[in-house]
Formats: structure tokens, C-alpha cells, sequence
């Protein structure tokens, strides 16, 4: 019987090492309804970016580290546009005690990033998120290729060189 | 002969077996693992300056919080699980989660008309207000239902959702209705994409509904009015219901939802009759450079659970919270706001503005300037008639008007944040506060104690990846605890490392005893999303809030390490 267990366990191998290679990366975002920071509805199947990469930064008004990581790259955003045709979207967690404050904040600090809101913490989930900051690198083809927790100044200067790689067609490790 | 049969038998059945695995391999094609996983383990000291014993710490000095969850998905299907461990314990959480296992699991199914989940799930109605349930592990909060959700999109702009199921309660199982059975619809209609006309509309408009009932088995509760013994019959079914609207025309933004909920004699309300009421609203604007927000609550006896029994914060059906500002530097946030679900009624201000670069006020960096006000009172009650006092077990409690304000201030905070550039190195925050905090109502200790914060929040890149930041706090008041200043010194390397080292330090204390000093050392490691932080120090009595939700945390002393991961 142990040696007929072990020839069972031996033929479901195959089975994990096919599936080993890109199990744990997502090869797509998971489909989650959120909402716009008008209140309308957005579903995560449209965060694309023209085949080009796209940056996804998890945070909330409550959060310093967040909002200093936005903060930092909001002063080069434009110019990282410019040269990369990166596009971020600054998908909030606050839930219904904050959440109104999102859109006013990101607009008064002056953010021209598209902001989503996540009120119950649905796509947070969906991406097994926990504490924030946490930002996604996704390359033209939808799959993530990159993921940190926290910020440091600096961090920055790191995901914009990512992004450059991935433009010039090279792999992140 | 009987070793050489049983490998025959297996290389027969994996020839067998081999085709339906290159099938398989075909069928799990696409699938994807994914989790998390979080471990916060402490080594209390015992602390004689802010009285921790052995015996406060039950004897157990090394305790651990964990989870792990696993995630795993294929196409449209989506299963999961979720087990923690708390062994026992951190200081603070309730002794109730001591154990482990698996309270968390679920499988679901979905496509464009529908969702299906089985097990255990989160879910939001509208604000929260009538139905949320969610998870907020520094918290030590869980409320999701366990049951069944279906949601269908069956018309572009429209979604329905049912759920049934019952609530976690720690790791009490439900059997013989030991709480309540929640059940719940809510519709969702967004106009603009039902009507072919309004397409195009400037005004955006969505109206929702909601209905939840929850059931509790029926029960008597015997109480004492004088000499009298008194029997309170307990309804069995309690619904709650309302409706909202979201309008947006260009940058303003209005929403407002209204709830209503039926008679639900509570252990948290007294036991009285009266049915509840609550309404949010809020009304905002927002330009390139300018954000503006008002904001307003009324709750009038609004708690809902689904066990009447309970005090504390668990098994809440719905969420009420707090409309001020939630601050997150440690002596700006010594007295946090939290609602009273019983009654309250509040408003709330924001304002942002950004003045650009090479602008009059914005200079060569540019300068942001927000500022928050926010106040909350108690309702105005009268009595029922001259021989009922307010709030007494087993009548209909009191008589309230729609939107009544009190006299009593439960809490108000004013606050002003400027943030500047100074050149392209150094960077700075500063804020100053003025609180009013209403400890008999919040905490249920004498006292209202009234205090100016401020704050100096100053970051340096000393190179592109290397940065040094320090926060000056002082906290003054004349009540509680007295005046406290606060240091905090961070050196962070990017990618990867910091080092930080913090003091509060309470030196205005009338105790001369107790003018301590709070101080942390804490290092860390991040690598992509797996962090691992150590820190040692003492942390001081008080309240911490995330999101809506606060907890009570005693001082403790000791080692601390915490680890969080995600794939």
C-alpha cells in the first residue's frame, strides 16, 4: 500500500511542476467591482493602460506612508508619463468614514492619478493586500511582475527604472 | 511476489492515471495560489513604573497573533482559506480568541449575471450603515457572515444581492440559535447606464435600497423596576432598512443614505423599545488644486447586532463611523473619537487646497494647506412623561426629534496641516490641533479634557535612497494625564531597511511618578512584499484606531516581532 501512495504522489508531480511556473504570479488582475471617486461604478477589468505599464498603489487618507509615496511620485508623475506611458491608479481603502474625503484630498494635493475607491476592501482582498502602502507593477500584458510592501524615499526611482525595463522589453527579476 | 504485485498494481493505475493528469494539467491550466500571512509575537517584561506584573500578564509572557490565508483560483472560481492562530493572545485582544483554526473559508463561482459565494464572506450595503461586514486584523475585528451571498448584475447598472448566514462570534460555534440568523437584500441602480438617454448625462445619478432582518431566538429578561420583578418579552425579528442616492454633476459629488431600524431591546441600549434611525450625508467638491467636503451624521439608537446579549464589539450587523478626522501621529491621536451607537449627531468640514509650483504662495516647490473641523453631540432627549426616567429598561426609552442636537459636546477637533518642499532635499509637515475630548461618554472615566497639539513632521534625502525623517510633537493640556512631548528619529534605506527610534515622554504628569518616558527602538527588512520588523520598548495606555474601529490597548513592555507577507 505505502509503495502504491507514493507511485499516486509521484504521478501528481508532473501536475505541480507545469502548474509551479506561473501559479503564484497573477497572470491577470482578478475581476472586482469598485467604485470611481464620483460614485460610479468601475470594475477592475478596466485598469489597462494601452499595452503599456501600469503602476497599482493601495492606500488610504489615514495612512502617512501612503500618502508621502503618492506625495513623491506625484512630483515626477508627469514627466514619467511623458517618457514612459506609465499610468497609475491609486485604488483607496478607506471605507464609508473616509471615503468622501478621497476625492477632495487627491485633487487638493493635486494628484493626477486615476483614483478608485475600495470602500469594503474588495479588490484589497482579491490581491491578498495587507498593510499599506502596497503597490503592484503590471507590464503591458496584465500580469503582475512586481509587488512592495511600505515606502522609503527612493522606492520610487526603483519602480520607474522597472517600468523603463519593461519598456525596453527586458525581464524583473 | 506481494511487493512485485502492488508494483504492478501502481504502474498500472499510474498509466491509468496518466492521461487524466495531462488532462488535468490542461483543466488547471490558469490556475493561480495566491495568500497572505501575517505573525506579531511579544516578549512582555513586567514593568513596575506602569504596574505590569506577572500577574497581569497572566503569567504568559511570550504571545503570538497569526493568520495565514491561502487563496487559490481558476477561471471563474475563486476558494480560499483563512487560519489563525493566537497563542495565546497579544495584551489587549480578547482572551475569547485563544486557540486556533480555521474561521475563514469559502468557495465561489461567478460570470458576467452572477456571484456565488458559499462559506464565509464580506459585504457592504450602500455606506455600511444598514449591513458591513469585514475584517481588521490590528484590530482583532472579524463580523463576516457565514452562509450563502448571491449577487446578479441582470441589466448593465444594476446589481441585486441577497445574503444569509451568521456572524463569528471569536471562535464560538453557531448551533441551536445561540445568536442571530442574519438575512439581507440590497439593490443598486445606476441610471445613467439603465436609461439609453441619460448616457451621455452630465449628471450622474445611482439610487439604492437595502433590507436586512435578523433573527434571534425568542427570549424573556427579567429585571428589577423598585421592588418589582419584571418580565421583558424579546422580539425575535429585527429589520433594519433604507435607502440612498449618489449625485455627481461634474466635481460635486452628493450623497446621503437614510436607515431605519425596527425595536430592538439590547443589552447595549438598556433594553428599551425604541426603534432607531440614522442618516448620512455628504457633500463635496473637487478641482485640480482644491478639495472641499461637508459632511453630517445622525444616529439615534442605531447599534445592531446580531446577539442583543452583546456588549462588546463584535457580531455588528451594520457600521457606524466616526465622522472626524482619523490622525495617525501618536500624541494627535491620544484621544480618538469613537461613535456612540446609542445616539449622536455631528458635522464635519474639509478643505484642501494645492498651490502649484512658481505660483504667489506655492514658491518653487509648492505648499499644500488642509484643514478639518468636526464636532459631535449628544442627542436631545426628553423624557416619555414624569414617571419614566430617560432610557429606562423595558419602555420605548425616551422622545427624540429628527436631527435633534444636545448640549453635551461628545468630542471636536480643528485642525490645520501645511505641507512644503524646501528645495529638492528637505520636506516638512506641520500641523496644529485643538481637541475637545468628552472621556465620560467616550471611555465612561470623569472628565472632558481639552488639548493643543502640534506637530513637526521634517524629512531629509540625504542621497536618492537614504532619508531622515523626525517628528516634534507636544501635546498641552491641563486635565488627564497633563502635558507629553514626543521625538521620533527614522532612517530609511530604499529598498529595503529602516531604523527608527521614538519617545513620548509625559513630563507634565501632576504624578511625579508616572512621568515616563514611552520610548521604542524598531528596525526593519522589507524584501518586495514580505516585511519583517522588530521593536523593543514600552507602549503607553490608549486607544488605536483603524478604520472606523477603535481598541483599547494596555501599556505593555517587552520584545516585539512582526512579520507580513503576501503572494
Amino acid at each position: 500500500m505505502k509503495h502504491l501512495r507514493i507511485l499516486l504522489l509521484l504521478a501528481l508531480i508532473p501536475v505541480f511542476s507545469v502548474a509551479q511556473q506561473s501559479v503564484f504570479s497573477y497572470q491577470h488582475l482578478p475581476s472586482v467591482k469598485m467604485k470611481t471617486v464620483k460614485g460610479l461604478p468601475f470594475t477592475s477589468d478596466s485598469i489597462t493602460n494601452h499595452g503599456k505599464p501600469i503602476i497599482i498603489s493601495f492606500w488610504a487618507t489615514w495612512c502617512k506612508p501612503c500618502i508621502r509615496e503618492l506625495t513623491t511620485i506625484s512630483d515626477v508623475y508627469s514627466e514619467w508619463v511623458e517618457e514612459t506611458g506609465v499610468k497609475l491608479y491609486a485604488v483607496s481603502i478607506d471605507d464609508a468614514r473616509s471615503s468622501s474625503l478621497v476625492a477632495p484630498l487627491a485633487n487638493g494635493k493635486g494628484w493626477e492619478y486615476t483614483v478608485l475607491l475600495d470602500p469594503n476592501g474588495d479588490f484589497k482582498r482579491a490581491m491578498n493586500v495587507g498593510p499599506i502602502p502596497h503597490t503592484f507593477l503590471i507590464d503591458g500584458s496584465g500580469k503582475v511582475v512586481f509587488q512592495h510592501t511600505s515606502f522609503a524615499e527612493g522606492d520610487e526611482l526603483n519602480l520607474i527604472e522597472m517600468v523603463r525595463k519593461l519598456n525596453r522589453g527586458e525581464k524583473i527579476e | 511476489m506481494k511487493k512485485n504485485l502492488i508494483v504492478c498494481f501502481g504502474a498500472a493505475a499510474l498509466t491509468l492515471l496518466l492521461p487524466i493528469v495531462v488532462r488535468s494539467q490542461e483543466a488547471l491550466k490558469g490556475s493561480e495560489i495566491h495568500g497572505s500571512m501575517q505573525a506579531d509575537a511579544t516578549y512582555y517584561l513586567t514593568d513596575t513604573k506602569t504596574g505590569i506584573t506577572d500577574t497581569t500578564l497572566a503569567g504568559k509572557l511570550i504571545r503570538m497573533n497569526a493568520f495565514t490565508e491561502v487563496n487559490y483560483s481558476l477561471g471563474n472560481f475563486t476558494a480560499g482559506v483563512r487560519f489563525e492562530s493566537y497563542l495565546p493572545p497579544l495584551t489587549g485582544y480578547d482572551v475569547q480568541y485563544n486557540g486556533t483554526g480555521a474561521p475563514y473559508w469559502y468557495a465561489s463561482y461567478k460570470n458576467d449575471f452572477i456571484d456565488v459565494t458559499a462559506g464565509n464572506f464580506y459585504e457592504q450595503f450602500g455606506n455600511g450603515m444598514i449591513l458591513r461586514t469585514y475584517q481588521e486584523w490590528t484590530l482583532g475585528y472579524d463580523n463576516s457572515l457565514r452562509g450563502l451571498r448571491v449577487k446578479f448584475t441582470p441589466y448593465h447598472g444594476i446589481t441585486l444581492k441577497g445574503v444569509y448566514g451568521v456572524q463569528r462570534y471569536y471562535w464560538e460555534p453557531y448551533k441551536d440559535y445561540n445568536r442571530g440568523i442574519v438575512k439581507g437584500a440590497d439593490a443598486d441602480f445606476f441610471l445613467n447606464d439603465i436609461f439609453t438617454g441619460m448616457k451621455d448625462a452630465r449628471l450622474k445619478l445611482t439610487l439604492g435600497g437595502s433590507f436586512v432582518s435578523d433573527y434571534q431566538q425568542g427570549a424573556t429578561k427579567e429585571f428589577t423596576s423598585g421592588t418589582q420583578i419584571l418580565t421583558l418579552t424579546l422580539p425575535e425579528n429585527v429589520a433594519c432598512y433604507g435607502g440612498r442616492f449618489n449625485l455627481n454633476l461634474g466635481g460635486f459629488n452628493w450623497q446621503t443614505e437614510y436607515a431605519h431600524k425596527i425595536n430592538d431591546p439590547t443589552a447595549l441600549n438598556n433594553y428599551i423599545y425604541k426603534s432607531g434611525n440614522g442618516l448620512f450625508t455628504n457633500l463635496s467638491w473637487a478641482s485640480k488644486g482644491i478639495g472641499l467636503s461637508v459632511m453630517s451624521k445622525w444616529i439615534d439608537n442605531m447599534s445592531y447586532k446580531s446577539d442583543r446579549r452583546d456588549t462588546k464589539n463584535m457580531v455588528n450587523i451594520n457600521y457606524l463611523p466616526a465622522i472626524t478626522k482619523e490622525h495617525t501621529y501618536a500624541l494627535a491621536s491620544m484621544y480618538p473619537y469613537s461613535t456612540q451607537p446609542n445616539g449622536e449627531v455631528g458635522i464635519a468640514a474639509a478643505a484642501t487646497f494645492h498651490f502649484a509650483k512658481n505660483s504667489w504662495l506655492g514658491g518653487k516647490t509648492g505648499l499644500t494647506v488642509a484643514a478639518n473641523f468636526s464636532q459631535v453631540n449628544g442627542l436631545k432627549k426628553t423624557a416619555l412623561n414624569d414617571t419614566t426616567m430617560i432610557g429606562q429598561t423595558g419602555t420605548e426609552g425616551y422622545k427624540s426629534s429628527f436631527y435633534g442636537f444636545g448640549d453635551e459636546v461628545y468630542y471636536q477637533d480643528a485642525n490645520l496641516e501645511v505641507s512644503k518642499k524646501f528645495g529638492k532635499k528637505w520636506k516638512g509637515i506641520f500641523s496644529y490641533l485643538y481637541q475637545t475630548y468628552n472621556k465620560l461618554i467616550i471611555e465612561g472615566h470623569e472628565g472632558t479634557i481639552y488639548s493643543n497639539i502640534g506637530v513637526a513632521d521634517i524629512s531629509w534625502n540625504i542621497t536618492k535612497k537614504v532619508s531622515l525623517r523626525g517628528e516634534f510633537q507636544g501635546l498641552w493640556t491641563k486635565q488627564d494625564k497633563g502635558n507629553w512631548v514626543a521625538g521620533l528619529a527614522e532612517l530609511t534605506v530604499s529598498p529595503s531597511w529602516f531604523v527608527s527610534v521614538m519617545d513620548q515622554y509625559n513630563y507634565g504628569n501632576d504624578d511625579t511618578d508616572q512621568r515616563l518616558n514611552y520610548y521604542t527602538f524598531s528596525a526593519g527588512y522589507t524584501h518586495h512584499s514580505t516585511r519583517i520588523a522588530v521593536s523593543y520598548g514600552r507602549q503607553r495606555e490608549g486607544i488605536i484606531c483603524v478604520g472606523g474601529v477603535c481598541r483599547y490597548v494596555p501599556a505593555t513592555n517587552g520584545f516585539t516581532l512582526t512579520v507580513t507577507s503576501s503572494f
